[in-house]
């Protein structure tokens, strides 16, 4: 099978390439939902993207939460934007900083005017935003111009033994193409941390990645009550057959495959700027909380290997599921785009499982829905590190 | 090629994993070892499902578990070669 070098991709103002062309209705805060929703039921081809913080929080958590949706308003998977605050500056923030891409953005607070005169000043906005956004075409661009991230979930001894490596082998053939590559899930690399220091390109990164685990892990004993039976490994990884966090971790580990050396530690939500390549993002390891760190941080296709059958998707990131567990394959193949249970009756090997995952991936790049899309999952899942002032 | 019925990961591992719906007692397993594309047979003494792991050994407690080469936990009640390995007889040596 042969890898495609292109795909066709939405080039915006900035130069980053999108797969998708969304126009979102960005709320700020908990309680401009409701006018966002409002908004984005006016107006067909907007998507509102409901959350819940916003409010009171204070230093690094607070600098996280702007990261995060400021970051979702800048990627290239995004058209336009209407940021809705109930307070002017923090509104004018997000729209300030989104604005530096050059896309359209405009914000609307909705203290001194309440949630309808908002919704209809917002809803004529949302409607030429949308109306010049479907006008934009697919350009061919080449794959260099794509970012992806992996994470998986429900993970089991096959994820470890095929789904991952697959992504692993996709990693070897597409990093040297300079395609922007990122993974993350500190806690899950707990047993496998140190194999995973020594893939830093230098010293430095290697260092970097030891401190930020060191930090995760200590945050972690600090607040067990238990030996984390239940949570790390989760009762779907042992019903899948996984024993411990280490065994867990080595199989995560597969995902970046065997060549790839990563060349920076990123922050949660933190946008890449040392070029191609491959990042290590510090990322809690439940899957709506780091595809949505990644996202804002400008991934714009995600690889999401499941054993079990993690069900997950993104608003704004298109979802790749594959699976080598031939059950998962079968009882919910609804979920699953791509099937590499071959690999397990040793029917497939990796380098077939890889060039298939490409396959796909262009595919979805170009426009096809993944199942995650098609059944609508949204998940929009914000990172909060401590409670609100 | 015979039928596969465990992978094995490394050739240093101590165990491998199902990759049958589920293996028999007494049954006479076909083990593939990924790193170096040999095979080897092992008899599984028990009923095994699709994904757990089988001990290519015997193991006594305080014994370390080897999967991908590397260590992924300690033995806490001694295991028989061809038996079951999972959270009730082994435990990380993390959290």
């Amino acid at each position: 099978m042969s890898i495609p070098k292109t795909f066709k991709g939405y080039k915006r103002e900035n130069g980053r390439v999108g797969v998708r062309n969304y126009v979102i209705i960005l709320p700020v805060d908990d309680i401009s939902n409701a006018c966002a929703e409002a908004v984005g039921k006016n107006i067909n081809g907007t998507l509102a993207i409901p959350h819940s913080y916003g409010r009171l929080q204070f230093g690094e958590d607070l600098e996280l939460f702007f990261r995060t949706i400021i970051g979702t308003g800048k990627n290239p998977n995004v058209a336009a934007v209407i940021v809705i605050g109930i307070e002017p500056k923090w509104t004018k923030r997000v729209v300030d900083s989104i604005a530096k891409t050059r896309k359209p953005v405009e914000g609307f607070s909705i203290e001194g005017h309440g949630d309808i005169t908002t919704t209809m000043k917002a809803s004529k906005k949302a409607q030429e935003f949308v109306q010049w956004a479907s006008e934009k075409q697919r350009v061919e661009c080449p794959l260099s111009d794509l970012w992806i991230s992996v994470k998986c979930g429900e993970s089991d001894t096959t994820s470890g033994l095929a789904s991952n490596p697959a992504v692993g082998n996709l990693m070897d053939k597409l990093e040297p193409l300079g395609v922007n590559l990122c993974f993350g899930e500190t806690s899950e690399l707990t047993g496998a941390e140190k194999v995973c220091a020594t893939r830093g390109k230098n010293a430095e990164v290697s260092k970097k990645f030891m401190s930020t685990w060191n930090s995760y892990n200590d945050f972690i004993l600090e607040n067990a009550t238990n030996d984390l039976s239940e949570s790390q490994p989760t009762a779907g990884n042992i019903a899948g057959g996984l024993t411990t966090i280490e065994e867990k971790a080595f199989g995560n580990l597969q995902k970046i495959g065997k060549k790839a050396e990563f060349i920076d530690v990123l922050e949660p939500a933190e946008e890449p700027k040392k070029g191609a390549g491959l990042y290590f993002m510090d990322t809690s390891s439940a899957a709506g909380e780091c595809l949505t760190l990644q996202a804002a941080a400008g991934y714009v296709v995600h690889l999401f290997p499941t054993g079990q059958g993690n069900i997950i998707g993104n608003a704004i990131e298109p979802v790749i599921k594959l699976t080598a567990n031939p059950k998962t394959a079968a009882t919910m193949n609804e979920h699953i785009d791509l099937d590499v249970s071959k690999i397990l009756k040793r029917e497939m090997n990796l380098n077939q499982a890889g060039d298939a995952l490409i396959n796909v991936t262009v595919k979805t790049a170009n426009g096809r829905l993944t199942c995650a899309e098609a059944l609508g999952h949204r998940e929009f899942i914000i990172t909060k590190l401590y409670r609100s002032a | 090629m015979p039928k596969t019925d465990l992978i094995i990961h490394d050739e240093k591992d101590n165990v491998a994993v199902v990759v049958i719906d589920k293996t028999s007692k007494n049954q006479d397993c076909n083990a593939w070892i990924m790193e170096n594309d040999k095979t080897i047979n092992i008899k599984s003494i028990n009923e095994i499902p699709l994904g757990h792991k089988i001990a290519l050994q015997d193991f006594k407690a305080g014994d370390t578990i080897l999967k991908y080469g590397h260590d992924i936990g300690k033995v806490v009640s001694s295991i028989k070669k061809g038996d079951h390995v999972h959270v009730h007889n082994v435990k990380t040596k993390k959290w």
